[in-house]
């Protein structure tokens, strides 16, 4: 006959293996669902998307803004959380994408999946009934140039892959200003082309010293199939092509004196570095730890951030 | 006898429900709100059934937001 002692430890012993057998489950919690919707990227998306918002002609509840911004960058969040299923098994080779939910182990693909898959609909369902059904069949066509057109065939394909995939990233302004015109407009074919034409620099600058993990994964960077001799001259070549646009935009109701000011100095900077980076060899930038490509990625970063921090400004204080 | 001790995987699991929790909350409140705004501003509510309404129009001169 089993003691009384038994009869009880041995349901607890039970809990406790089933409870030691969860542990390395993928089990997540809140914050590893978050993680999916890259919200660094969504705070890009965020960002120009309210500017594109606030500099579009045209009065917009507050409210009806803030939804509208919200479920625009919900909508970047999917089309995130649908690239990190895709690139699964290249986000576990990169160093910088090892840690993500997916390679880590926290969530498993097909929750990643059905989270994309149904925020996707749920943004874009609700900008047509917060704003207006153009704002939102342009933010289906984003998420889908993101999660399909970029991931799936442009990014394993041609290293022109973030040259065509960063017009997803462009898009969220000119959905604000959709959302606020219910149409498209010179203006946000501007703040597209800012963005669109400042991404090709911005990431080949980031490749030049981040060079071991593209070609790790397998990934066509320009650096890798190209060249890096080629890479730099693409990185001044596409400042060069993005200055007119950004001085272009300034000139337009959306500008005025500030927004061209700033525009002036930081294009002859970018132009300056783009240059700096030209003129340097390998052997160069080896023997400095790519220094100079490090101030110009970070030089792009402000640049982009502080071009759309005058159009704020200066919608506020009126154009020209 | 109850388990006293909590296995991580616990709050885990506590920090996904009280997320989710937290999100469809917000979803509520956020839609009661844009109802609300999307109402006073007169937006949809004589087109839903393509029938106008006598009752809801603005008399001549008279803008949207000053309508009874």
């Amino acid at each position: 006959m089993m003691s009384a002692g038994s009869d009880i430890s041995e349901p607890i012993a039970g809990m406790m293996a089933d409870i030691n057998a969860y542990e390395h489950t993928p089990e997540a919690q809140f914050g590893d669902y978050v993680a999916l919707l890259k919200p660094r990227v969504m705070s890009l998306v965020v960002f120009t998307a309210f500017v594109g918002l606030w500099v579009a002609p045209g009065p917009v509840h507050p409210f009806i803004g803030f939804c509208a911004v919200l479920f625009i960058a919900l909508g970047g969040g999917a089309s995130g959380a649908l690239n990190m299923w895709y690139d699964r098994d290249i986000d576990a080779i990169m160093t910088r994408t090892q840690s993500r939910p997916i390679p880590s182990g926290r969530v498993e693909p097909g929750e990643a999946l059905g989270v994309g898959i149904v925020l996707s609909v749920i943004s874009v369902m609700m900008l047509g009934l917060v704003a207006n059904w153009f704002a939102a069949a342009f933010l289906a066509f984003t998420i889908f140039f993101y999660a399909v057109v970029y991931t799936v065939w442009l990014k394993r394909w041609t290293p022109q892959n973030i040259v065509i995939g960063g017009a997803a990233g462009a898009f969220p302004p000119m959905i604000g200003w959709a959302c606020a015109t219910g149409g498209i407009s010179i203006e946000s074919l501007l703040m597209f082309a800012l963005i669109f034409f400042w991404t090709p620099p911005h990431f080949w600058a980031l490749a030049l010293f981040m060079k071991e993990d593209y070609h790790n994964a397998g990934v066509p960077m320009l650096t890798v199939t190209h060249g890096r001799r080629s890479a730099r001259r693409h990185i001044f070549a596409y400042t060069l092509v993005l200055a007119p646009f950004a001085i272009w935009l300034g000139l337009t109701s959306v500008g005025g004196p500030l927004y061209m000011a700033v525009a002036v100095v930081l294009n002859a900077m970018f132009i300056h570095g783009g240059w700096k980076i030209l003129q340097r060899s390998e052997e160069q930038a080896i023997a400095d730890g790519y220094a100079v490509e490090k101030r110009v990625f970070k030089l792009s970063l402000v640049y982009l951030f502080v071009h759309f921090l005058a159009l704020l400004v200066q919608g506020w204080m009126g154009g020209w | 006898m109850p388990i006293q001790a909590e296995h991580e995987i616990h709050g885990r699991r506590r920090s996904r429900n009280v997320g989710l929790g937290l999100v469809l909350i917000g979803f509520v409140a956020l839609v009661f709100a844009l109802t609300v705004v999307k109402v006073r501003q007169g937006g949809l509510i004589e087109g839903y059934d393509h029938q106008p309404r006598v009752s809801l129009t603005p008399l001549d001169g008279e803008t949207k937001g000053d309508a009874p």
